[in-house]
């Protein structure tokens, strides 16, 4: 039998040629899919309807689309908010997280620990159970309605995974550059600042895409506290239609969403973090 | 074990700090189910994630444009959609389509059930990205020496690739599984009484959300951290110099 040894391995470089083709047979086989799934939608509809002599189920998803649509615009808008207060509170923790001293250290890693560990749930949850109804400071009254609770629980938990994104980002680099601006008299933030953060932010940037990726994914979660999101309109339409052959294609329609507006997300993930991958 | 009953029962008389399922019979059962239940449901999510790992990885690599479109279209689809309106899908939509009418009354798939198949397809396809990293990162030498002595392509898969593969992909191997874990709280919506579902229903009977949740998360958080421990335990043990993640 012939031993197909196909070339040299000096011939072979690990990962150069095959990597590029596969991320571009994966771009368009992914563009057919999106527009495979978003096709499938109507044309179950429009095949339901044909064999159905009450109100078809492409004309009721077509009814109810704009509310889907706008539910799953505050999905999108919760999950920006919360990645935002995410990161600010993460970074920071995660600055902690390498603090000098070692009681701020050990707290910080602590509270990433257990937000980190718990899920997304519990810490919603916690933000709905919680937290007070509406907030008083003297005269001003803010209340605090499902949603922007929603944002907060989603926050905590963004929060931990960012910091623990900083905290591997500051501790890959070598701690030559720390001694290094140490020699020159930098002080501890200046050396964070100027140094060291500017170094590991584009290594960051791939793992906290990929955060916000799971953030999305979470953000229906929303719907058991009561938020009007996708997942919840989508649901009460079906009830409101009462028809069970709707099941299938309302759930389909808002899959598709989320996943039209991801997959675009995690192609780019895919090609940063083959960007900025170190070499070993 | 009464000394211990005895003394949260003062410390709620006390302080108002109730922490029910110690002292009460009654919640201490259907706390322990509920924890139980979760334990099963992660275990068999676990195997079964991997178990679609790997046979994913190995059609992914496969000769076949049919099976890798295939393989692909599923981890895309699958990574990229939330998994509770994932989790929805099977169990009203799915579940709603598999019930067959038996001499014994219609046959339904539990919701238990179906969340274990839904937590296990959705983390399958993660496992697979994790199992082909793995196997990519074996070196082509390495099988190309396997290919001179004569292996074929089975024994090379599951001899050579395979036990090299594992080693690079265990602590991605590792952070899904953590993600697995805390995701069975899911289960908690299609009212699978996991320990998410009893201590909400005990929340409910008895007022006391703050403990539970301190509860929960104090449970969620170990349980994470023996995972954590075991598996860089599992890191350590089959370590090979120059054939782990971090080199």
């Amino acid at each position: 039998m012939a031993v197909p040894v196909t070339s040299p391995p000096s011939m072979q470089p690990r990962d150069a040629a095959p990597e590029l083709r596969f991320s571009r047979k994966t771009l368009a086989a992914a563009f057919a899919l999106s527009l495979t799934i978003v096709a499938i939608v109507p044309l179950y509809g429009a095949f339901a309807a044909a064999s159905d002599t009450r109100i078809g189920v492409f004309d009721s998803l077509v009814k109810w689309a704009p509310l889907i649509l706008k539910g799953f615009g505050l999905n999108l808008l919760m999950s920006l908010c919360a990645m935002g207060i995410g990161t600010v509170a993460g970074v920071l923790l995660g600055i902690a997280q390498v603090s000098s001293a070692s009681w701020v250290r050990r707290i910080a890693n602590a509270v990433t620990a257990a937000f980190r560990n718990t899920p997304t749930l519990v810490l919603l949850f916690m933000a709905m159970f919680l937290l007070p109804f509406e907030l008083r400071f003297g005269r001003l009254v803010i209340p605090l309605s499902p949603w922007l609770k929603a944002i907060l629980g989603f926050s905590l938990s963004m929060m931990a995974y960012v910091s623990e994104i900083v905290r591997g980002g500051l501790q890959s680099i070598p701690t030559t550059q720390w001694e290094a601006a140490e020699s020159l008299a930098f002080t501890r933030s200046d050396t964070l600042r100027l140094v060291i953060i500017p170094q590991c932010v584009k290594q960051m940037l791939p793992p906290w895409m990929n955060v916000y990726a799971v953030m999305i994914m979470s953000t229906p979660l929303a719907s058991i506290l009561g938020v009007n999101e996708g997942l919840t309109i989508t649901r009460s339409a079906i009830s409101a239609e009462g028809q069970p052959e709707l099941l299938a294609p309302f759930y389909l329609f808002l899959l598709a969403l989320f996943f039209i507006y991801s997959y675009p997300i995690s192609l780019w993930t895919l090609r940063l973090e083959r960007r900025y991958a170190i070499n070993h | 074990m009464l000394a211990i009953e005895d003394w949260f029962r003062r410390l709620y008389d006390a302080s108002g700090i109730n922490f029910t399922y110690i002292y009460d019979g009654y919640d201490r059962v259907r706390f322990v189910a509920g924890v139980l239940l979760t334990l099963e449901l992660a275990a068999i999510c676990i195997v079964a994630s991997i178990v679609i790992g790997i046979i994913g990885a190995a059609l992914h690599g496969s000769r076949f444009r049919i099976t890798n479109a295939l393989i692909r279209g599923y981890v895309a689809l699958f990574r990229n959609t939330p998994p509770l309106v994932q989790l929805f899908f099977f169990f009203f939509v799915l579940g709603g389509l598999f019930t067959f009418p038996t001499s014994r009354g219609v046959f339904q798939f539990s919701n238990f059930t179906w969340a274990a198949i839904s937590l296990s397809v959705y983390y399958g396809s993660f496992n697979i990205e994790n199992f082909r990293a793995g196997v990519e990162s074996v070196p082509r030498t390495t099988v190309q020496a396997a290919e001179a002595l004569g292996y074929r392509k089975g024994q090379i898969y599951l001899y050579v690739i395979l036990p090299l593969a594992l080693r690079f992909s265990l602590p991605a191997l590792g952070n899904t599984t953590v993600s697995l874990v805390k995701a069975t709280s899911l289960a908690y919506t299609i009212a699978v009484p996991e320990v998410l579902y009893v201590s909400s229903e005990i929340w409910s009977d008895q007022l006391n959300v703050p403990e539970m949740m301190v509860t929960i998360m104090i449970f969620y958080v170990s349980l994470v951290s023996i995972l954590v421990f075991a598996s860089h335990k599992l890191e350590k043990r089959l370590r090979i110099p120059g054939y782990s993640a971090g080199r």
